[in-house]
């Protein structure tokens, strides 16, 4: 292995790493547009330009690999100038869009310049006229001026979706890219060219012109969107800067997980946050007259539902009851749940597995048919095969063996249809618990407001088996609740049952209770999550 | 004068042919090598002829061809760089329309020496009469056995295409011409993998120029030493054409010793400037090697010799130009030759050609301003040595040369305007 120095700090590192992979481990940063770790060096930028002892010119530190006893420089005069130049020649033919642009704050360019240059512009003459506005897919759009032809977009394309249909066209300052003739960019990772972009040239149309990004704030979270658990980032506001009515949440964005996601997330998870601030965003208790529904407080939703519950199960016994809950509820919710109907209520009838749940569209990289991120979490939980199926409870519902109906987070009619709506409209008590109104929720006679993902604490499971957590970025909106802490207050009711006052002491409870989850808590899950079963099969 | 021998045959009538190239001795060196010779022989006389590659850079032919592995995984290549992009450049042309099967012949003793069984030529693509010549030898040479399988009952195969370019001065840099080869688009790889290494579809590829392939039956037929004599006396190298362009008397192709004297190509070879004017700058080596003023002429065409007057050899293309040149505009023509020419994939002569071209038009255009000049100086050091290929610092080289040994006919431009 060999030894080397950079900025006379002496570090060793494996046969082959270059030298700004060891600058890194240093914690030396290297500025640089074209390397991405993830995708093949192509040398083309030349921003990494270092100094190395009895080489006769500056070289790319991206692509050079570093030898036994190498002495390198990253910030002599050369090295500084070299950058300053490097800057200069990016922006003669930059446009002047910061203000405008969906990227500052956060671009490359942008901070290069304040860090390594900002110098004023010694170019008279004009600039070169590029493509703007250009309609690259249904989800991107190019603006040719500001892109600095790192080629990174073209190289994601190639090699990490396997598809060739971006390209650079042109040839010296009128380099541009763009899609070959007759091809548009439909794949499924088109967010993530916006975020190997290392400058505003590709934004994403559903981000664009809404947020000047230094607004908004940050919160490690997993993506809902299925069961791969794709660790991400959430940025919300905490208040509505620009006029967009009611969103909170603006984007998610990869968090790098080797084992999970490497760095990437797919389109269908990022940008499946609209529900979280829609306008069909259940917010209040609400309680069925006659045809329509009334909002209520949680105390009569509550004591209507405790008991409606209670009287179905004194008069007809447990097996008149049957829960449906949803696998995109936390383990801290599934848990809840189970101790409240199976523990305290005796029920059997517990199955969250709809048919078809796991039947969406996945493909090769990330995105997994099963559209639930904790699939495996309630498989793990017992969740399914302690009494009738979801499907044959709606037989029981329809004949009327199961008198009262518990929906927590589940749409029955969207997998089952038209049986399924029958069967719930002749349920003596259904209640809906949930995010967002449903053609299931339609039918309820109570409906409890739940939290999304981004604003309750808890932890998914993954169908490799990989417990993960995400964490509460805002409050849930209007009276909603998170999930787990509805069934803690259900419970008061219902019997004895622990006063759970926040998720880790329902997941501590878990710990102790649940074999997968014995030994574990928070703090030792991390930020990478920690493997705790396998894949089911 | 001494016997021509790479341009022996360009006035030849038919001597393109397969039957007049063998009656002037033509593939005897084939049978000699093959038959009389091991691979590792041939490199030897390469190695011993002090050759140096005709495209540009230089480098020893023996010694790249050394550097090709023995075993690999992937099947070996031999890539012919007939390009010739360069401005001022035509001395591979008339070998490929008069001499096509010296370039044949030279290519199947390369592939036999270093162990290759397919060999590629890349044409410009304006070269339609090259591309003709060529695929008539190649016809012939596989006709008569020299091409193909178990050429001359050796065992050895060998086939040989003509790939025709589409007219990109980039194409002619050697892993720019490989991407293009494969159907991309010409942009040059990162080096290392050297294309000794990882070339042509990935396998191991010697690159060599049309007039260094064209020589190598010379030299296995005469002996290395025979060709390293023919050049200049402590200079060696052998021959090489010189085609010299601009306001001489006789532009044309020279054969002449390496290390002949830039002053004697101009004035006994080519007849002297035209109109017997005065002589004001030469570029010495095409286009991108650094202008030289008439003091400076008496310089041995020589790499090292040119090397040490802050020029190059290049590909030893002489371009003249006489008391009346407007420098400005010359300068206008080779910067905006650049920047047309620029690939685009690294930063600073993507965006550094461009930009000198604009200066230097504006200049022209009686628009300079006198910080202009300082610029292009800065632009031009800003580029040199930090380019991914050498196209950069081959803008560069004539940049930073006319602005600055010619600064005043540039200053004055600007104070007073065109002419
Ligand atoms: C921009 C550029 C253009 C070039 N054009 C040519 C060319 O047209 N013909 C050529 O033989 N070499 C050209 N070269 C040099 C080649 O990269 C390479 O060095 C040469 O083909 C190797 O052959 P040699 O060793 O026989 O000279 C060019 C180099 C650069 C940087
Ligand atoms: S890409 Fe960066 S530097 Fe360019 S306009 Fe946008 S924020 Fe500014
Ligand atoms: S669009 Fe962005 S990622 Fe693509 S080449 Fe331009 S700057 Fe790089
Ligand atoms: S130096 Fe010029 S031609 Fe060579 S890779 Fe860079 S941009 Fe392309």
């Amino acid at each position: 292995m060999p030894t080397l120095t950079i900025d006379d700090q002496q570090v060793t590192v494996d046969q082959g790493t270059t030298i700004l992979e060891a600058a890194k481990k240093l914690g030396i940063a290297i500025p640089h547009f074209c390397y991405h770790p993830r995708l093949t060096k192509v040398d083309a930028c030349r921003m990494c330009l270092v100094e190395v002892k009895d080489a006769p010119k500056l070289v790319t530190s991206c692509s050079n690999a570093v030898r036994d006893n190498m002495v390198v420089f990253t910030g002599t005069p050369k090295v500084e100038e070299a950058r300053k130049s490097i800057l200069e020649f990016i922006l003669i033919n930059h446009p002047l869009d910061c203000p405008i642009c969906d990227k500052a704050g956060e671009c490359t360019l942008q901070d290069y310049y304040f860090r390594y240059s900002s110098q004023p512009s010694r170019f008279k003459d004009n600039k070169v006229e590029k493509h703007k506005v250009v309609d690259l897919g249904a989800k991107m759009v190019l603006d040719s001026e500001r892109c600095v032809v790192c080629g990174r977009c073209v190289r994601f394309c190639r090699e990490v979706v396997g598809e060739e249909n971006l390209g650079i066209f042109n040839r010296g300052d009128h380099s541009e890219i763009g899609t070959y003739p007759g091809k548009k960019i439909e794949h499924n990772y088109q967010g993530n060219l916006v975020d190997v972009c290392p400058v505003g040239a590709l934004t994403a149309k559903d981000f664009r012109f809404k947020c000047r990004s230094w607004l908004l704030c940050k919160a490690d979270t997993i993506c809902p969107g299925c069961s791969n658990g794709c660790n991400a980032v959430v940025h919300f506001t905490l208040r509505s800067f620009n006029g967009i009515k009611g969103q909170r949440v603006f984007r998610l964005t990869p968090r790098e997980n080797n084992d999970v996601n490497k760095i990437w997330l797919c389109d269908v998870g990022r940008w499946g946050y609209s529900f979280v601030d829609s306008i069909d965003r259940l917010t209040t208790p609400a309680l069925k007259k006659g045809e329509d529904f009334v909002k209520g407080d949680w105390d009569t939703a509550l004591r209507e539902t405790a008991s409606g519950l209670k009287t179905v199960v004194e008069r007809y016994g447990p097996s008149a009851v049957g829960v449906i809950p949803s696998p995109h509820l936390t383990n801290e919710d599934l848990y809840a749940l189970k101790c409240l109907f199976s523990c305290v209520l005796k029920v059997a009838n517990i199955d969250f597995k709809l048919p078809g749940l796991d039947k969406g569209e996945g493909d090769k990289l990330l995105l997994k048919a099963d559209r639930h991120p904790n699939t495996r979490g309630a498989e793990l939980l017992g969740l399914s095969g302690t009494g009738l199926s979801a499907e044959a409870m709606m037989e029981k519902v329809k004949t009327g063996e199961i008198r009262a109906l518990y929906l927590a987070g589940s749409d029955p009619v969207k997998y089952i249809g038209e049986k399924a709506e029958e069967a719930l409209s002749r349920a003596e008590l259904l209640i809906f618990q949930g995010t967002n109104f449903s053609a299931s929720c339609k039918l309820a006679h109570v409906i409890l407001p739940g939290a999304t993902f981004v604003e309750k604490e808890g932890t998914f499971t993954n169908y490799q088996g990989r417990l993960q957590k995400i964490n509460k970025a805002l409050e849930p909106l209007g009276e909603a609740l998170a999930d787990w802490e509805i069934f803690t207050r259900l419970g008061k009711r219902l019997g004895a049952y622990p006063s759970y006052r926040c998720a880790e002491e329902v997941f501590k409870d878990m710990a102790r209770e649940v074999a997968p989850f014995n030994g574990l808590s928070y703090q030792k899950i991390g930020p990478q999550g920690i493997k705790i079963a396998d894949s089911s099969q | 004068m001494p016997e021509p021998i790479l341009s022996r045959n360009f006035s030849k009538k038919n001597a393109h042919t397969l039957g007049v190239y063998i009656q002037g001795g033509g593939y005897e060196a084939l049978k000699k090598a093959l038959t009389e010779m091991k691979p590792e022989q041939i490199i030897q006389e390469v190695d011993k002829s002090g050759l140096k590659g005709r495209g540009g850079a230089g480098f020893p032919v023996g010694k790249k061809w050394s550097f090709i592995p023995k075993e690999a995984p992937k099947p070996k290549y031999l890539v012919i760089n007939a390009d010739e992009g360069e401005p001022g450049t035509y001395k591979d042309r008339p070998i490929m329309e008069c001499d096509p099967h010296a370039v044949v012949e030279g290519a199947i003793i390369t592939c036999f020496a270093v162990g290759i069984h397919w060999a590629g030529i890349y044409v410009r693509g304006e070269y339609v009469k090259s591309i003709e010549r060529l695929e008539g030898a190649i016809n012939e040479a596989y006709a008569k056995g020299y091409l193909g399988k178990n050429i001359l009952e050796t065992g050895f195969d060998l086939d040989m295409v003509v790939h025709r370019g589409a007219g990109a001065y980039i194409c002619g840099e050697e892993t720019g011409l490989l991407e293009s080869f494969e159907g991309k688009k010409g942009q040059p790889r990162m080096k290392p993998p050297f294309p000794a290494i990882v070339g042509l579809f990935q396998g191991p590829t010697v690159i060599n120029n049309v007039e260094s392939i064209a020589a190598i039956p010379h030299i296995v037929k005469n002996g290395g030493e025979w060709f390293n004599g023919l050049g200049a006396p402590g200079i060696g190298g052998g021959v090489k054409l010189f085609p010299v362009s601009g306001h001489v008397k006789k532009p044309g192709v020279y054969e002449l010793p390496m290390g002949t004297p830039l002053r004697e190509i101009i004035y006994k070879h080519a007849g002297g400037i035209r109109g017997d004017k005065k002589l004001k700058a030469v570029i010495p080596g095409g286009a991108s090697a650094p202008v030289l003023k008439p003091e400076e002429i008496d310089v041995p065409m020589e790499y090292a010799n040119l090397a040490k007057i802050g020029s190059m050899m290049g590909s030893g293309a002489v371009i003249v130009m006489d008391e009346d040149t407007d420098l400005v505009k010359t300068l206008r023509v080779l910067m905006c030759f650049y920047a047309h020419e620029s690939c685009g994939k690294c930063t600073p002569c993507r965006e550094g050609t461009g930009w000198m071209a604009k200066i230097i038009k504006r200049i022209e255009k009686g628009e300079g301003e006198s910080a202009d000049l300082d610029t292009i100086v800065s632009i031009a050091n800003g580029i040199r040595g930090r380019t991914l290929c050498p196209l950069g610092d081959a803008a560069v080289g004539p940049a930073l040369s006319f602005v600055t040994k010619f600064r005043q006919e540039f200053e004055d431009y600007i104070k007073v305007g065109a002419g």
